[in-house]
């Protein structure tokens, strides 16, 4: 049975860009007004409109007990969508039918308020997030051991650290009972540990008929949550389906290679005044015949940067990412004494080291092995692709990297027969 | 599966269609299921109000008290206007500040009521009414200390109330919806144009003195102007609501009344119209 159904959704939205003063204020309407009225000249060519779809004929549907997950880009509609779901933002055009109730968590502990006790603040969450009196009162004690905030109930939540406020409003949303619960990034805060208790007890929740919505950058969390999955492109629906295959297609179409950045004039390059980029590389060493990066390339980073102190202490720190997010390794030069002038620093990361995937590269400017003095986020991308030899399984090869370590199996004992 | 059968069966009751410009057709249904979110949040206002003060709730006492101070030394003493006969001016006085005080704050709580709560608006949905309803609670409590200090005066002065206060609540009533009748468009405004925030305590002040509290409206009975005065909705609930405390030596014309009922009828359903057209945009307009 499908409990949501949505057709042809759009959002539009009319952004007014105006010369000079930013804001709406009265003053601008009635002066516009006024001064047509007496004949002045009406500032309208300097109202310029520009029409904005953040969402555009979205068509799909929901079966009860499914867990669906959304990704995209940011502005890619899905914040937007949830937000129609949740009626908080009435559509431009489309409909969308539900079936049952909808709680919606966009935000962890909403209408939170600093003031109040950690008691009066579960009654107050709970009342926004649609339980009842009753309904809290019943679920009272499970809420406060699950946030574990037993002796901090009757201190202002002012006081509290931002990781028990963090577990209070998430406990408070995960003893929700809703048909269908809409859930944005949540997750996104609070310790690993946490994390993995609140997407155990939200697969508890859909084990038991639920219907569950999630939007979240952390594609490890999608995966582990998700059996479905829509896949937002500006403001377009462009796929949807079994998890591992829109997320692979997503993965897919979000990386590109790209293995030399070189900027031409220092206005253009990442920096500031005490140091700035000329040049990032990905140089790989193919091996013969091959034309493209896979499991076995070695490869330099070679990382170019202009120094424009006297003397300082100098290193380089390189932090490889996946794209999911997640930090695989954190490598630094030495740190040395350079003067002004043009510094180069090369990685070399052997071959038979990355698993295939897809990885981005921060790099880090560090003075006096403490300081850093400039980062650049997302230096370079690139893609590693698979390749076996002599083995007839195709899986997905599990995990991050892929050594070559001496592995050896030698026959003990025959039996001879 | 009794389990299974229940869900099917919630899943039918509570279905929902979201369409461009419908107008949710279970408003007003869905706005007394929230009745316990309504609490909550007036609540919360009230809670928050005296934290961290000194004197706590004694402020809602000090303030009236202090006004009423004040003004008998101003109007009685200094500007010896005259008062009704036969009724003691202190009690003339806060009779008057007391209902004044409670429009007046009401009011401004509603204009601000959506405004405030611009972080609830954001992320979660329900009948957007419910915010200024809660918002009047906080007033609602001063007006009842203000009126309890009104009793201690009234025995002190040994002036008993007859009949006439039997008609007291028609007089609160009216005031609760003269505040929403005026707060609701100021609070749908104020979500697109803050300007409001400005407007709202110079409009108070100018209230303050075209409405008879200070002074008693058969002052200027007489003036050629009585009629335009009258037009002023809260100059009938200032004197009905003195009237109905203290009994007919105190000024009160139903003709003003008259004009109040009307003037507040419309204009709250206007404004009520006004929201509800609007609330569906406040999301992306606040």
């Amino acid at each position: 049975m499908s409990v949501i159904t949505v057709e042809n959704i759009s959002k539009q939205y009319i952004i007014d860009h105006k010369k000079g003063k930013g804001g709406t204020t009265l003053r601008d309407v009635l002066t516009n007004n006024i001064q047509s009225i007496f004949g002045g000249r009406k500032q309208q060519q300097e109202l310029t409109h520009e029409e904005f779809w953040a969402l555009r004929d979205v068509n799909f549907s929901i079966e009860q007990g499914d867990r669906v997950g959304i990704v995209g880009h940011n502005g890619a509609g899905k914040s937007t969508m949830l937000k129609i779901l949740s009626k908080i933002i009435e559509p431009t055009t489309g409909t969308v039918k539900i079936k049952g109730r909808v709680a919606s968590l966009l935000e962890v502990g909403t209408g939170f308020h600093p003031e109040l006790t950690g008691r009066e603040n579960i009654f107050l969450n709970g009342a926004l997030l649609g339980m009842t009196r009753s309904e809290i009162k019943r679920q009272f004690d499970e809420i406060v051991a699950f946030a574990g905030v037993e002796k901090f109930l009757d201190t202002p939540v002012k006081r509290y650290s931002s990781g028990m406020y963090v577990r209070l409003g998430f406990a408070i949303s995960a003893h929700l009972d809703p048909e269908i619960m809409i859930v944005d990034e949540v997750l996104a805060v609070g310790d690993a540990e946490f994390q993995k208790k609140s997407i155990g007890k939200m697969r508890d929740n859909s084990a038991s008929g639920r219907t569950i919505i999630f939007v979240s950058h952390n594609l490890t969390a999608v995966q582990a949550l998700c059996n479905k999955t829509l896949y937002f492109e500006k403001g377009m629906l462009i796929e949807q389906g079994e998890t591992n295959e829109v997320i692979a297609s997503y993965l897919s179409k979000v990386s590109r290679t790209q293995l030399v950045r070189q900027w031409d004039t220092p206005q253009e390059a990442p920096g500031n005044d005490l140091v700035r980029f000329r040049r990032v590389e990905l140089i790989p060493d193919y091996p013969e015949d091959t034309t493209h990066i896979d499991v076995r390339t070695p490869m330099k980073l070679r990382f170019e940067f202009w120094n424009m102190m006297d003397h300082a202490n100098l290193n380089l720190s390189m932090h490889l990412n996946s794209l999911t997010g997640e930090c695989i390794f954190n490598v630094g030069t030495r740190s040395q004494p350079y003067g002004k002038g043009l510094i180069a620093g090369e990685c070399t990361i052997p071959g038979y080291f990355l698993n295939d995937g897809s990885y981005t590269v921060s790099v880090m400017i560090v003075k006096d092995t403490v300081t850093p003095l400039f980062v650049m986020d997302d230096g370079l991308t690139f893609d590693v692709e698979d390749y076996r030899a002599g083995i007839a399984w195709y899986g997905k090869w599990p995990g991050y990297v892929r050594p070559q370590f001496p592995f050896e199996m030698e026959m003990m004992e025959p039996v001879i027969s | 599966m009794a389990d299974h059968l229940q869900l099917s069966s919630v899943l039918k009751t509570y279905e929902t269609i979201i369409q461009p410009g419908r107008s949710e057709r279970h408003y007003w249904r869905d706005l007394w299921r929230n009745r316990e979110l309504m609490w909550i949040l007036a609540m919360r206002d009230v809670s928050v109000r005296y934290k961290q003060t000194a004197l706590g709730t004694a402020w809602g006492l000090i303030r009236p008290l202090s006004t009423m101070l004040v003004m008998v030394l101003v109007f009685q003493k200094i500007a010896k206007l005259p008062g009704d006969p036969g009724v003691p001016y202190p009690l003339m006085i806060l009779g008057g500040i007391t209902i004044w005080t409670f429009f007046s704050t009401a009011f401004t709580q509603i204009s601000s009521s959506v405004t405030m709560n611009a972080n609830l608006v954001t992320k979660v949905y329900f009948p957007r009414l419910i915010m200024p309803i809660s918002a009047v609670a906080v007033s609602f409590v001063d007006f009842l200390v203000s009126l309890g200090l009104f009793i201690l005066l009234a025995i002190y002065y040994q002036f008993l109330p007859d009949w006439h206060l039997l008609l007291l609540p028609f007089f609160i009533l009216m005031a609760i919806l003269a505040a929403f009748a005026f707060g609701l468009f100021f609070a749908t405004i104020n979500v697109r144009f803050r300007d409001v925030g400005q407007l709202i305590p110079f409009l108070m002040q100018i209230g303050f003195y075209a409405c008879p509290i200070a002074y008693t409206s058969r002052t200027v009975a007489n003036e050629w102007w009585y009629p335009i005065y009258i037009l002023n909705p809260m100059v009938g609930i200032i004197d009905g609501f003195r009237w109905s405390l203290l009994g007919e030596q105190s000024f009160f014309n139903p003709q003003s009344l008259v004009a109040s009922v009307v003037i507040i009828s419309v204009c709250l359903v206007l404004s009520l119209y006004f929201f509800r057209k609007r609330e569906s945009t406040f999301v992306d307009d606040i």
